[in-house]
């Protein structure tokens, strides 16, 4: 569970244009056998970083010294497959504090907003058009406001409205945490087992 | 009274308390936990000082990062044994049961739950596990969650949710000869498409649904998630408590009788309203296939692999999919040869699967040049296939039957398909390299394996059952 701060962020972008990135590219699951959460940064996109040979792959984007920054624009569909949480870990311990795409999965969704990686749902042609520019400028430049749900390319200021359900913007504003939230209502809960154990 | 669904039913009297623009406080009757995605969540309790709240409604078991020979003996990866150890110290720390390796109800924990008894019509149950959706076919609502929300669960019993919106899936007319449950979900992904129902809960109904056996039910359930949906139910009906009755632990309760009759009321009303429908006729599915890296990507076996247009916005995706395959765009793959075939998962290694491959082979040898992983879900599946003599019927057309696990569906343990190779394989994903680097994986039934694997290359099963 994260607890750090989700600040105004101002950076570059890596630009992976491509649909349907599932968990298991993310992180393959032969890197899940660690029982912490640290340091699975090291084999994000494993098997596209490097090549058979463990050697890096030049074609591949993160290894591109035009392209770094901490945000990820990636296609539709991102983070759909296994529910594993190490793919937002991995994420986040390579350096990443937000992933921009079309659609996410629901349950990296809900693992990225549990450990502070802030998903960015723009329209498919934003998108489109957001990837070709930073393919094509690498230096671009863009700002994320979570206070306002803005996210800007620079300088040109062209912003968009992103969503994000105001509990969870609250959590990521403020640090705080679900188990705590949770912890505190276990009156609540107790009581609600004690109706439900009389019903039977 | 406005017409509820099943899923709303479940859900809503499920809430503890709703925060105001905010998530559901969701009460979970059952959780499952497994090595893989639970030790960070125990850390989490121990660096909090606080014990697992209710540990009676948690369930535990190894099924991810075990080996599928040689049980009985140490597991040899070091970081693989640590893991299972640490699910071992964990469970006995925090008084949680535990079904570990070599216990005779281990098993993968999509197939031991249900098994056992754990799931039961109207409950809540979560795991750290996207295919939960499989218990979803108990007319549960089930559904998988990353490792923060287990810590949620074993703190608490709860754990925060937003309500997804509603699909129904009805399957009407009769499923074909040659035609199974897995090639019915498989063709309505191909139609819905790997994100169809992303935001979704489906419920499936439908005569073709209705007709359908328990193991059935829990591969439709089991692949929701390949659409994107949140999980996939099925209202509890006589097929159900017929399943039910048959464990010993459910049968045996004081309270049974009265909790047949709660579960006979638990479906959606007659007018119920859903966010989104669709309807498919079982009559015009065909034994599937996947060709592509995800699990969308399927056609008919019959069929050619689509052309996209060159324009469409994910063509480079695509491209790169079929490329990764060593396929082409219009290409059939009937007769395409295949170098390994895996029947098990928790989408497809119940006894009914083995039972479909195991009269598909019979009489019959396997195919020289295919290497075959018969992986039962459980250990209560092995032993069903002994007692039945499929592992003999297996025997004699040359396929061993391994002990169970998870296996080849993630390969996070030894088995592996090597880079380049073809797998037809009955478990759920065919993304790239998830049975290995360099694999490549086409989804299919455990009729369509069977055929592959004495075959030696894609086949028809209509073909052979022919015979
Ligand atoms: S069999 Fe495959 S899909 Fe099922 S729980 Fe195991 S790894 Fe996950």
């Amino acid at each position: 569970m994260s607890k750090v701060r989700f600040e105004l962020l101002e950076t570059t972008c890596v630009p992976l244009p491509l649909e349907n990135i599932d968990t298991d590219q993310i992180i393959p699951a032969r890197f899940l056998s660690a029982t912490s959460r640290e340091g699975f940064g090291e084999n994000l996109f494993r098997d596209w970083r490097y090549d058979k040979s463990g050697n890096l792959s030049k074609e591949f984007i993160l290894n591109d010294p035009r392209y770094s920054g901490q945000v990820l624009v990636a296609g539709r569909n991102f983070g759909c497959g296994s529910s594993r949480e190490h793919a937002v870990w991995a994420i986040y311990d390579y350096g990443f504090r937000a992933v921009v795409s079309s659609n996410f999965a629901d349950i990296f969704r809900n693992n990225s907003l549990n450990n502070g990686l802030l998903p960015v749902e723009v329209p498919e042609k934003y998108l489109r058009e957001l990837l070709d520019l930073v393919r094509k400028n690498p230096g671009t430049r863009v700002m994320i406001d979570l206070e306002k749900q803005l996210f800007t390319v620079l300088p040109a200021g062209e912003s968009v409205l992103f969503e994000i359900n105001s509990y969870k913007k609250e959590c990521l504003l403020r640090g705080l945490d679900d188990v705590d939230y949770l912890l505190n209502m276990r009156d609540l809960i107790k009581a609600y087992e004690l109706r439900n154990t009389a019903d039977k | 009274m406005q017409p509820y669904t099943l899923f709303d039913r479940i859900w809503d009297s499920h809430i503890v308390r709703s925060i105001e623009g905010g998530p559901d406080v969701l009460y979970i009757d059952q959780h499952y936990i497994h090595e893989v995605t639970s030790p960070q969540a125990f850390n989490g309790l121990r660096e909090r000082g606080i014990p697992v709240f209710r540990p009676s409604s948690t369930l535990a078991t190894a099924d991810h990062n075990i080996p599928t020979t040689d049980q009985h003996l140490p597991i040899r990866d070091a970081l693989s044994r640590l893991q299972v150890e640490k699910l071992a110290e964990n469970c006995r720390m925090y008084g949680i049961r535990l079904f570990g390796l070599n216990n005779p109800d281990n098993g993968i924990v999509h197939v031991i739950g249900p098994e056992l008894g754990y799931t039961l019509p109207g409950m809540t149950i979560v795991c750290g596990d996207s295919h939960t959706s499989t218990h979803g076919a108990f007319g549960t609502v089930a559904f998988g969650i990353g490792t923060s929300e287990v810590e949620m669960v074993l703190a608490t019993q709860c754990i925060l949710q937003y309500k997804p919106k509603k699909m129904r899936i009805v399957v009407d007319g009769k499923i074909q000869n040659g035609v199974t449950a897995k090639d019915v979900i498989l063709h309505i992904i191909s139609q819905l498409s790997a994100h169809g129902a992303t935001g979704y809960f489906v419920e499936y109904t439908g005569g073709a649904i209705k007709n359908l056996s328990m193991e059935g039910r829990m591969t439709i359930c089991n692949m929701s998630i390949e659409m994107g949906a949140r999980g996939g139910l099925i209202a509890a009906d006589d097929t159900t408590i017929d399943y039910l009755s048959m464990i010993p632990s459910v049968r045996s309760r004081s309270d049974y009788h009265k909790l047949v009759k709660k579960w006979k009321e638990l479906k959606s009303d007659q007018g119920a309203a859903f966010d989104r429908e669709h309807e498919f006729n079982a009559e015009d599915i065909r034994p599937m296939i996947t060709y592509g890296t995800n699990p969308g990507m399927g056609m008919a076996i019959d069929e050619a692999i689509p052309i996209i247009a060159s324009h469409s916005a994910g063509i480079a995706s695509y491209n790169k999919s079929l490329e990764y395959m060593g396929f082409k765009p219009g290409m059939k793959i009937l007769g395409h040869p295949v170098d390994y075939v895996f029947l098990g998962s928790c989408t497809n290694g119940r006894i009914e699967d083995l039972r479909a491959f195991a009269q598909m082979v019979k009489g019959k040898k396997k195919a020289s040049n295919v290497t075959a992983l018969i992986v039962p879900g459980s250990k209560k599946v092995e032993q069903q296939a002994i007692n039945e003599g499929l592992d003999r019927i297996l025997k004699d057309a040359g396929f061993e039957l391994r002990q169970p696990g998870c296996s080849s569906c993630l390969a996070m343990n030894e088995d592996k398909i090597p880079a380049g190779k073809f797998s037809v394989s009955t478990s759920n994903r065919n993304f790239e390299g998830r049975q290995g680097p360099g694999s490549r994986t086409l989804l299919a039934s455990p009729l369509t394996a069977a055929a592959a694997a004495v075959t030696g290359k894609i086949t028809d099963p209509r073909d052979l059952l022919k015979d």
